[in-house]
This record gives structure tokens, C-alpha cells and sequence, in this order.
């Protein structure tokens, strides 16, 4: 119950209302447990000696002990809720400000749809046990031993019958309870893989679509559907062995209560309104167990749920900020790689090894390799997405490590691969890096990524709403916003990878020119499918296989590496072409 | 006319329809009638023992403990203990049937659910927040899972319960009875009001809830974006509001449903008042024994724990309906593509394509593309160019039917694509997309979807002719190695590369390329370039490129603008034409000013070993 526990710790910061619901619970209690006293009363004082007086007294009273355990029910219900609700939406905070800080390495491997359920259904499960679970099991406490020793003061013969039952319920409890905590973390399990491919269907529905797989992932779906129905059966099954057993020695005590009990009315050892109160009591000390067992399955259920929370909130980011990291100070832009090394957790090879190369603040430094050559894990590196597990990078004359993660990134500018955008307005989108920037500047970057007209070609202009449920963007002017939103946090180091590969040629030419003034005084990454880019960089880099195994100009290793040169022959062969074809036809 | 069709938006003032979902839900168990009935036979002899338990208890105080029958009263305790045994069993099997009845419901909810989901089009999803989607999908099934798991078996045996309990009331004293039902009408009137309050909050709780996983679906698919920009802190702010309203909106939810259960308590209390003060009067009067009212004190005690259990229940029943709600509503969606009643089978596609004044926009109001006509015979290889935003990948998109046509239609071999089933006609087609989408599973598993049967060779097979199969080689468990949603580590290339191994594996009759090689480094292009010109030969092709070889070996090209079709033909005699076309071509192909160097430096440098590359 370690992870349970450390759940509890959240309740802290709503102790007045957890406190206050535990006392109005305890109220109410203490309320019930002088209900069957009054009942008592009534019969010993009111009915068998036929007192109408004292009847309706009671009768009162009893209202009036009911009225106040209404009000006090009802704030322990709320604040109750209250409190759960609180440390849910603080466990909900948490688990989404470790996400928003892990590093690439964990989402690469994370599914989408295992962090819903633990953000939805696990917190909910942990709430639930916080909530209803933990202030009955308060009520259910109290009950338990104010019931006995009203009991034990009214007779302790008859007691000592009732605790008879005590062992046995006991014993069921335990086991009910150990058994159902792996059945229930299966459940979890199960509904998470369920909900993994519902999400994939969503997302990837063009291709299920496209290979026309509607039946396929009907069966993926139905095949893990029917495994989780096995277990909720195994969870129903479970319940139903325990719940009645337990219900049923409980009516054995009542029925044990009244035999001997009745005796001892009859041998005039006890009232009648008192054997009364004493069967009231046992449906007291029933309840209590019930609820034990109850708060018992749900706390089983709420460690497997915690457990999985505390995994997202105890993930290690490889990507850590050193205790004494000072903000890297504005920068000139030089980038030094030294003996870099990376390889993926789990992975037996590295990614890159051994990488040495030194950009001067301003160059341009064009990536050049085969897919899988490790182009973009270069990149990556720079901001900080992964850590090298090798060498180290400076920035300036700063090991990136040694400085606060904002400040580096927030020098860096970066147009990913995937150009993602956010449900928002197009200006959000492109101020999502600065949202404090004027619309005059947005409109400047947007106009410098060649994205302005088509923006005011919209009907809301900058405030037309993109994303989901948003007006659809084609993948060039999705990528052109992505670029003006680089752009917008004016960068010493601008990252570009593979940015214009969707764009068509004549915007891509206007982007090119574009950025072309923009690099200027930035350090440039650029990984370029573009010969001119290719040409005009200050350093070009070959990698092969993870391994740097050329740099230099283009002049220098147009002399020097072969691989180069088959590079840009795969490339000019195309042009080459191309030429002569001009040529051709401008020649008819 | 289609338009987009939204799920319908739940207003929290909607009138309140509880029993129409109610009787829908309860529709569902239809299938499971004789577990139901089982459940229902077990909760009747529950029900009959907790009313001769009471009425046993009753006997045994007023008949024997008040008389001092010591031998009336053993016999009538362990007739008491035999009830209760039956009374256990039954109970067993009227929860587990009863449980199982409600999870199969579940099950089947899920499958249509997913069956729903399948039969979606595109552009729905597309325009519906996922995040929302899925919180439909889970969290509202799951809370009418809480429902049919605790809920459900409980209400009805407690139901029935109460009518046990009511009618050995009524065996003994009719009057004392009728004093223990006179609360009853109160009890329906206060759930009524709490109802139409506890509904309406309950809503609020479903649709916020669905914005919650909405930001989070987006915030954690566009996680890397948002670190690149030092954006987590306004993130988590955002999130937090979010957060915070569905914390709010449960909090006012139970604040409801927290002051019912008392108030049902405090009713219950009154009657018991009731009972002692006129049960106390008749036996004043004489007219009942003193056993007698004490045996209905216990009983007013038993006619109010299955209404207690009713009541704790109805908050539980009323987040369900509200889940319900919108489940419902999900699945009532109309479709956008159907398959009418008679569509037949696309038979074998030869692979010509007709376009006919084709017109379609995503909103009515502003079309995308405008009276597109062309003809693509079998075998023929078009290319489509055009500036960003011309509609190229909608039409590529109209062709597979992802959307349908507002005007105009999809000819494929005479048939209109609407008038042939779905299925069939995808199954034929091939598809590469810009964004490579991958599944959570091995890399073997992935290949495969393109032809499920495909046995491993075949596998291999195409992943090499995709030249997918080095680098396949070169990860730690080759072709088993699991791959992370959207392809984990992989880089958009290789995700690329596998993607064309699987369209190339389905071997389609028509295939579609969206610029599926714009992001593969040069070297693997040309390879890849090899393999798709040999994937080309014999189908019918639409390819959105940029490269040249691709637009210059294409037996057609279209030239798209701005929704419209603006000029067609061969690359040679659309450069002639010097209109769009040759502009592009300029401009994508081919800058003067750095090909003239360009020329000379590449013709030394790497002239000689050109052949031996080829």
C-alpha cells in the first residue's frame, strides 16, 4: 500500500475540509449509534409500559437527532468531495507537468492512450478510494467500537456471542482482499491496451482507411474487448464469493442474538427494548465490515492505480537540470561538438558516436547522410531533447549541460520535422513561443516565412482557428507556420529539419530567400535536401551510419570525399538531367 | 448536400430524457434475457427471505420471547438461519448473474463503439477533437461500467427488496403498513427534484471531463513541440483551467447528490417517528399487541436499507445516464459515407479512372476544388503539381473516397465509386501519405498490414524492394522490433520507407503517392525511386511529386490552382505551353543562376563515376 500512501500525502493541501469532513462523518456516526438507544427507550419506556408521553418525546427526539445527522451528512458528502476532487486535479497537474518535462526518450516510447487512462480512469480510482474509501473506513471505525461497547454495556454475554462472528469475517476479508489486487491491475491493463488502439484508429484513420482494414481492427479491438470481459467476469465472480459469505455469517450473529438473547428476556436476564437495541446494533457492526471490505477492494485498486500514476510522476527525465545550473547569458551562437556519443535506453547501438565539430557563431552547417544516418538525433541534441551519453556539447564557451534548460532553449529555434499545430487561432499558433509578441511582429515572421497572404486570404485573417475542429491546413502552409513560429522568438541557433520538404517549389523558393537574410548572424543547423543550401554553408557535415566521415566546405570536399560526391550525384544526376532538357528546348 | 455533421452538442438545459436512455440501456440487456431472468428468479428468493426474515424475527419476539416459549422460539431461529442461508445463496447468484448481464452489455457497447468508429469518415474525425472523442469512448463507458458493476445488481435486488418487505408488512398489520408507506410519495418527490438538478450538473461533469482529454491528447501529441518553444509552463496553466472546471463541475455535481442521501435519511427517521407515535397510540388503544409495533420498528428499519441503497446508487445511475447521453450520441451520429442498401462489389480493378465536373469543399461554402475533369487510363502514371494549398492532396483524397464529391463523381471502370461498397474498393487501392502513420507493434506486424496473409518472405520482400530492409537489419531485434506509437524512434524517412514497403506489399490496382519522397535523403531516394517506377508499371497511378524524374516518365500531368484544374498534359508540351507549369518547373527545378555553376563544377566532379552508380 506504498503507492496508496503516497497518494494520501496530496490530501495536505485540503486538510480544513479533510479534517472537516472526517469530523462530520464521525458525527454522523456518533449520531446512528444513538438511534437504536432511542429506540430502546421507546420501547422499554414508551411502548411496553404503554406511555404515550414518553412516546412522542422520543418519536422527537428522534426526528430531531435525524435533522442534525442530515446536515451533517451532507458536509461530509461535500467536503468530502471537495477534498477528493482537489487531490485529483492535483494528481492530474502533477503527472502533466512531468510529461511536459520529460525528455523525447519517454514519449518516443509512450503511448498516448496508457497516459489518458492513468490521467482519467487511475486518478479517478485513486479518488474514489480517497473520497468514499477512506472517510467510511473513519465512519466505519467508529462505528465498529462505539456498536461494541454500547453492546458490551448492555450485555456482555450477548457480546461475547456477537464476537464470535468477528474472526471469521476477518479471515474472509484478507483473503477476498489479496486476491482481487491482481485481477484489477489486469483490468487496468487490459482497458489501457483498449484504449491504445481505439486511439490509433483515430489518428491513424487515413491508413486504416486506405488499406481498408475496418475489419482487421475490429477484430484487434474485439479480441483485447473480449479478454477485458473475462476479467471484469473473474472481478464479478470474486465479489460474488466474498459479499455473501460475509452477509451471511452477519445474519447468523443476528440470529445467534436473538435465540440466546431471547432466553435471557424470558429468564427476565434482559428488556425487551434492549434485545431490540442489540440487533440494532449488529446491523451497525455489519455495515462496518461491508464497508471494510469495500474500502479494502477499492484501496487494492487504488495501489495498482496509484503505482501507475507514480510511475509517469517518477519517471527519471535522462534530460535533467544540474541543482546549480545558471542561465546560460545571452550568446554568440558558437556550437562545439566534442567526441559526442548517443544511443536510445535499451538500444545496443550508438545512434552517433564520436562526433567532433566546431560551429562558429553565424555559419551555416548543412547535415548530409542517409535516412537513419543520425541527421536529426544532431539536432535533437543541440536544445537539450536527448542527453548525450557521450562527450559533451558546448554552447559558447558552456558545457548546454551546466545551464538551465530555458535559457538554452529559449535561444534555439526549431522547425521539426512534424509540423505540429495546436487547436488555436493562427496567431496563437504562431506566437506559441512568445505569447507575449505584438500582432505587428507576428505578421512580420509570418510575412518572412512566405505564410502572411494565404493567412489574410482567410476570412478571419490571423484569427482564423486552426488545429482540431479548425479550418484544414495543407502540409506546406502548415509548415510555413511552423517556421514563422521559429522565427518569431528570434533565435541565436535556428534549427531546420527538413523544413521545406512539403512545401511546393515556388514557396519554397520564396522561404529559401527568406531565410537565406534570416540566417545571418544565427548559427544555422540545417539538415537540406536543397543543393544551394548545400553549397553555400560554411561547414558541411557527412554522416554515415552515425559516424562523421567528412566535413569541410563544399569546395574542399568536392576534393576530397567520395561520399560527397555521391551524394550530390544522386542529386545533380537528377539536374544534370534536367539541364540538358532545358537546354533542349530552349534551343527550339 | 452533406456538410459537416457534429456530434450533437449537449446543451446542460436540454430536457430531461432519463428514461429514454434508461430504456435504451436497459434495450441492451435484450440478448442476455435469460441470464436477466436467472438474476431475477435468485433476487426473488432474496427478496423473499429478507421479508421472512423480519417477519420470522417479528414472530419470535412477540410470539415466543413475550410468552417465554423457550422450545417456539429454536425451532423459529434455526427456521431464521435456513432463511438466511437461502437467502445468501441467492444473493450470490443474483449479483453474479445480474454482473455478468451488465458486463457483457459493456462488451457490446464497446463493440459498437468501435464499429461506429470504423464507419466514420475522415473528415469527421478529422474535424472532432480527438481527445474528446476518446473521453466518449473511455471514460463515458467507463462510467457506465461503475454503473452496471456496483449499481445495477444492487437497485434491482433492493427493489425487489422493498416489495418483499412491503407485502409482510402488510400480512401483519395493514394500518401500521399503510403509516410506513405514507412517506413514500415524499421520498418520489424529492428524488424528482434532485434528479432535474443532478442531471443537469452531471452533464457538466461528462463534457468537461471530454475537455480534459482533449487538451490532453493535443498537449501530449505535440509534447516535443511545446519543450522546443519553452512553452510547458503556459501549457500546464491551460491544462490546469481545464482541470479545474471538470474539478468544479463534480464538485457542484455532488454537492447534489450529497444533500439527497441525507434528506432521504431524514425522511426515513420521520417515518419511523410515525410509526412508534401511531403504532404506540394502537397499542394504547388496544387495538395491537405491543409486539406488534416493535416488530414493524424493525421493519420500517428494512424498508429503508434497500431505499438507502437506491439512493447511494443514484448518483452512481445518474453520471452513468449522463455518460450514456453521450455514447448515444456518438453512435447516432449520422454517417457522412455510406454504403446504400444496394452497393455491389468493385470487381477486379482494371485501373480506369474518370473524373467527371468534379466539385468539393470541407465546408459547403468554399470548395477546395472546382469542376475537375480527367481521364486516367489503366496503367498510366499522373502526376499532380500545383502550388501549396491547390488541392492536390483532396483530390488524391476523393479518388480513395475519404470524402465524397459534392458535384460531379468518381468514374473507376465505369463505376461510380459511391455505387460500390467501401471495402472493395480500398482493398484495391494502394496508399503512401505525407505523415507516415505507424502502429504500436513490430516492425513485421507493420509491413503486413498492407496484405494480413502475407507470409514473411513476402515481408521481406517488399520491405527490400522499399530498401527498408537494411536499416530493418541493422535495429536490435530486426524486423520484431517494437515500434512506439507513430514509430518511436525512427526517423521520418525510415517510417517513410516503411510505408511504401506496405503499400508495395498490398499490391494495389491503384495506387496514390503524397509526396511520399519528399523527406528521404537523395541517395535512398534514387533507390526508392527504383522500386516505386517498378511498383508504377501496370496500375493506375496519382502521384503528388516534386521530383522530376517522377513528372517527366508520367504519362500525364495535371496541373492543379486554386481548386481548379488549370492545365494537362505531357511535361514536354505543358513546357511548351510556358503557362503555370513551366513556371513551376523554373522555379522547382531548375535556378539559372546557380545551374550554370552548378553545371560546370558537377560535370568534373562527378562525371566519371556516374555510370558506374547507375
Amino acid at each position: 500500500m506504498k503507492s496508496v500512501s503516497r497518494a494520501l500525502v496530496y490530501l495536505r493541501n485540503y486538510w480544513p475540509t479533510a479534517v472537516g469532513g472526517a469530523a462530520a462523518l464521525t458525527l454522523v456516526s456518533l449520531a446512528n449509534l444513538a438511534t437504536p438507544q432511542l429506540l430502546r427507550l421507546l420501547i422499554d419506556r414508551g411502548i411496553t409500559p404503554l406511555d404515550m408521553q414518553w412516546i412522542l418525546w422520543i418519536a422527537l427526539a428522534l426526528v430531531a437527532v435525524a435533522l442534525i445527522k442530515g446536515i451533517f451528512n451532507f458536509l461530509q458528502g461535500y467536503w468530502g468531495e471537495v477534498t477528493s476532487q482537489g487531490v485529483a486535479y492535483d494528481l492530474r497537474n502533477v503527472i502533466f507537468e512531468k510529461l511536459q518535462s520529460l525528455s523525447f526518450s519517454y514519449h518516443d516510447q509512450a503511448q498516448t492512450g496508457r497516459l489518458m487512462t492513468r490521467m482519467t480512469s487511475d486518478v479517478e480510482l485513486v479518488r474514489t478510494f480517497i473520497g468514499m474509501g477512506l472517510l467510511q473506513l473513519i465512519s466505519a471505525l467508529v462505528m465498529l467500537f462505539g456498536s461494541l461497547i454500547l453492546m458490551f454495556m448492555m450485555s456482555w454475554k450477548l457480546t461475547l456471542v456477537v464476537m464470535l462472528m468477528i474472526p471469521f469475517i476477518v479471515v474472509i476479508m484478507i483473503v477476498f482482499i489479496r486476491q482481487i489486487m491482481p485481477i484489477s491491475k489486469r483490468v487496468q491493463r487490459k482497458l489501457g491496451s483498449l484504449n491504445t488502439i481505439l486511439q490509433e484508429n483515430l489518428a491513424g484513420m487515413r491508413v486504416v482507411k486506405a488499406f481498408a482494414r475496418e475489419e482487421f481492427e475490429k477484430e484487434r479491438y474485439k479480441n483485447k474487448n473480449v479478454e477485458l470481459l473475462d476479467e471484469n467476469v473473474n472481478l464479478v465472480r470474486l465479489f460474488t464469493t466474498f459479499f455473501p459469505s460475509i452477509f451471511f455469517i452477519a445474519n447468523l450473529a443476528v440470529v445467534a442474538v436473538l435465540w440466546f438473547g431471547g432466553f435471557q428476556v424470558i429468564d427476565d436476564q434482559l428488556s425487551l427494548g434492549q434485545l431490540v437495541a442489540f440487533t440494532g446494533y449488529l446491523g451497525f457492526l455489519l455495515m462496518p465490515m461491508f464497508i471494510m471490505g469495500m474500502v479494502g477492494a477499492s484501496m487494492s485498486r487504488a495501489e495498482a492505480s496509484s503505482q501507475r500514476i507514480f510511475e509517469v510522476i517518477d519517471a527519471e527525465s535522462e534530460v535533467q537540470e544540474k541543482p546549480d545550473a545558471s542561465p546560460l547569458p545571452p550568446i554568440r551562437g558558437e556550437v562545439g561538438f566534442d567526441q559526442v556519443s548517443f544511443r536510445y535506453i535499451g538500444a545496443e547501438q550508438d545512434v552517433i558516436s564520436k562526433l567532433t565539430f566546431t560551429a562558429k557563431p553565424g555559419q551555416t552547417i548543412a547535415i548530409l547522410g542517409e535516412t537513419g544516418s543520425g541527421k536529426s538525433t544532431i539536432i535533437n541534441l543541440i536544445p537539450r531533447f536527448y542527453d548525450v551519453t557521450g562527450g559533451k556539447i558546448m554552447v559558447d564557451q558552456y558545457d548546454i549541460r551546466d545551464v538551465t534548460i530555458d535559457s538554452l532553449r529559449k535561444q534555439v529555434g526549431i522547425v521539426l520535422q512534424e509540423t505540429t499545430l495546436f487547436s488555436g487561432t493562427i496567431r496563437e499558433n504562431i506566437a506559441y513561443g512568445k505569447p507575449e509578441a505584438k500582432l505587428m511582429d507576428i505578421q512580420s515572421a509570418a510575412q518572412a516565412a512566405q505564410a502572411h497572404e494565404f493567412i489574410i486570404d482567410y476570412p478571419g485573417g490571423y484569427d482564423t482557428v486552426v488545429g482540431e475542429r479548425g479550418v484544414g491546413l495543407s502540409g506546406g502552409q502548415k509548415q510555413r507556420i511552423a517556421i514563422a513560429r521559429a522565427l518569431l522568438v528570434d533565435p541565436k541557433i535556428l534549427i531546420l529539419d527538413d523544413s521545406t520538404s512539403s512545401v511546393d517549389a515556388e514557396t519554397e523558393y520564396k522561404i529559401q530567400a527568406a531565410l537565406e537574410e534570416l540566417m545571418v548572424g544565427r548559427t544555422s543547423f540545417i539538415i537540406a535536401q536543397r543543393i544551394s543550401t548545400v553549397r553555400n554553408a560554411d561547414l558541411i557535415l557527412i554522416l554515415e551510419q552515425g559516424e562523421l566521415v567528412a566535413q569541410g566546405r563544399h569546395e574542399d570536399l568536392m576534393q576530397t570525399s567520395e561520399l560527397y560526391a555521391e551524394i550530390l550525384e544522386t542529386q545533380f544526376g537528377d539536374r544534370s538531367e534536367l539541364i540538358s532538357v532545358v537546354e533542349e528546348e530552349m534551343a527550339l | 448536400m452533406m456538410g459537416h455533421r457534429k456530434i450533437g452538442e449537449t446543451s446542460d438545459e436540454k430536457p430531461i430524457d432519463t428514461s429514454k436512455v434508461v430504456l435504451r440501456l436497459v434495450r441492451y440487456l435484450r440478448p442476455y434475457w435469460k441470464m436477466v431472468s436467472v438474476a431475477l428468479g435468485f433476487t426473488l428468493i432474496n427478496a423473499v427471505s429478507q421479508g421472512v426474515g423480519p417477519f420470522l424475527i417479528g414472530k419470535a419476539i412477540d410470539g415466543f420471547i413475550s410468552q417465554g416459549d423457550k422450545a417456539g422460539l429454536s425451532q423459529t431461529m434455526l427456521l431464521l438461519a435456513v432463511v438466511y442461508l437461502a437467502g445468501m445463496l441467492a444473493m450470490r447468484y443474483q449479483i453474479y448473474y445480474m454482473s455478468l448481464a451488465g458486463q457483457n452489455v459493456l462488451s457490446d457497447l464497446r463493440a459498437q463503439v468501435i464499429d461506429k468508429v470504423e464507419l466514420l469518415s475522415l473528415q469527421f474525425v478529422e474535424k472532432e477533437e480527438s481527445g474528446d472523442l476518446m473521453s466518449r469512448l473511455v471514460n463515458d463507458i467507463d462510467a457506465i461500467n461503475s454503473f452496471f458493476s456496483q449499481g445495477l445488481a444492487q437497485s434491482v435486488g433492493s427493489l425487489f427488496a422493498l416489495v418483499g418487505i412491503v407485502i409482510a408488512m402488510f400480512a401483519i398489520n395493514w394500518m401500521l403498513s399503510l403509516a410506513v408507506l405514507i412517506i413514500v410519495p415524499l421520498m418520489f418527490l424529492a428524488t424528482n427534484i434532485f434528479s432535474r438538478f443532478a442531471r443537469r450538473a452531471f452533464r457538466k461533469t461528462r463534457t468537461t471531463i471530454g475537455d480534459v482529454s482533449a487538451g490532453l491528447q493535443e498537449e501530449l501529441g505535440g509534447v516535443r513541440v511545446a519543450q522546443a518553444f519553452n512553452r510547458s509552463d503556459i501549457n500546464i496553466r491551460r491544462f490546469m483551467e481545464r482541470n479545474r472546471a471538470n474539478r468544479d463541475a463534480n464538485v457542484s455535481a455532488n454537492a447534489i447528490t450529497s444533500a439527497f442521501a441525507p434528506a432521504m435519511d431524514v425522511l426515513s427517521t420521520i417515518d419511523t417517528a410515525i410509526v412508534a407515535g401511531f403504532g404506540g397510540f394502537l397499542a394504547v388503544q388496544g387495538i395491537i399487541s405491543v409486539g406488534t409495533v416493535v416488530a414493524f420498528l424493525q421493519y420500517v428499519q428494512n424498508f429503508f436499507r434497500p431505499i438507502q441503497t437506491v439512493s447511494r446508487m443514484w448518483t452512481v445511475a445518474q453520471s452513468a445516464f449522463a455518460a450514456a447521453e453521450r455514447v448515444f450520441e456518438l453512435l447516432d451520429t449520422p454517417l457522412d459515407i455510406t454504403d446504400p442498401a444496394d452497393t455491389k462489389e468493385m470487381p477486379q480493378i482494371k485501373g480506369h479512372v474518370i473524373l467527371r465536373e468534379m466539385s468539393f469543399g470541407y465546408d459547403e461554402s468554399d470548395l477546395v476544388l472546382e469542376g475537375i475533369s480527367l481521364e486516367a487510363m489503366p496503367g498510366q502514371t499522373a502526376a499532380i503539381v500545383g502550388p501549396t494549398g491547390a488541392g492536390k492532396t483532396t483530390l488524391v483524397s476523393l479518388i480513395a473516397r475519404f470524402y465524397d464529391v459534392h458535384e460531379g463523381a468518381v468514374i473507376i471502370d465505369g463505376f461510380d465509386v459511391r455505387s460500390v461498397t467501401q471495402h472493395s474498393l480500398r482493398s484495391q487501392m494502394g496508399l503512401v501519405t505525407q505523415d507516415p502513420f505507424l502502429f504500436s507493434g513490430s516492425v513485421m506486424e507493420n509491413i503486413r498490414y498492407g496484405k494480413l496473409e502475407a507470409s514473411e518472405e513476402e515481408v521481406y520482400e517488399a520491405a527490400k524492394a522499399a530498401n527498408a530492409h537494411n536499416f530493418i537489419k541493422r535495429m536490435p531485434q530486426g524486423y520484431e522490433t517494437l515500434l512506439g506509437e507513430r514509430g518511436g524512434t525512427l526517423s521520418q524517412g525510415q517510417r517513410q520507407l516503411l510505408s511504401i514497403a506496405r503499400a508495395i506489399l498490398a499490391n494495389p490496382r491503384i495506387l496514390i503517392l503524397d509526396e511520399a519522397t519528399a523527406s528521404i535523403d537523395t541517395r535512398t531516394e534514387v533507390l526508392i525511386q527504383k522500386a516505386l517506377n517498378k511498383l508504377l508499371e501496370g496500375r493506375t497511378s496519382f502521384v503528388i511529386a516534386h521530383r522530376l524524374s517522377t513528372v517527366r516518365n508520367a504519362d500525364q500531368v495535371i496541373v492543379l490552382d486554386e481548386g481548379k484544374l488549370v492545365e494537362q498534359g505531357t511535361h514536354d508540351s505543358l513546357l511548351k505551353l510556358g503557362g503555370l507549369y513551366a513556371d513551376l518547373y523554373q522555379r522547382q527545378f531548375y535556378s539559372p543562376e546557380a545551374a550554370q555553376e552548378d553545371e560546370k563544377e558537377t560535370k568534373l566532379a562527378i562525371g566519371p563515376s556516374f555510370s558506374a552508380a547507375d
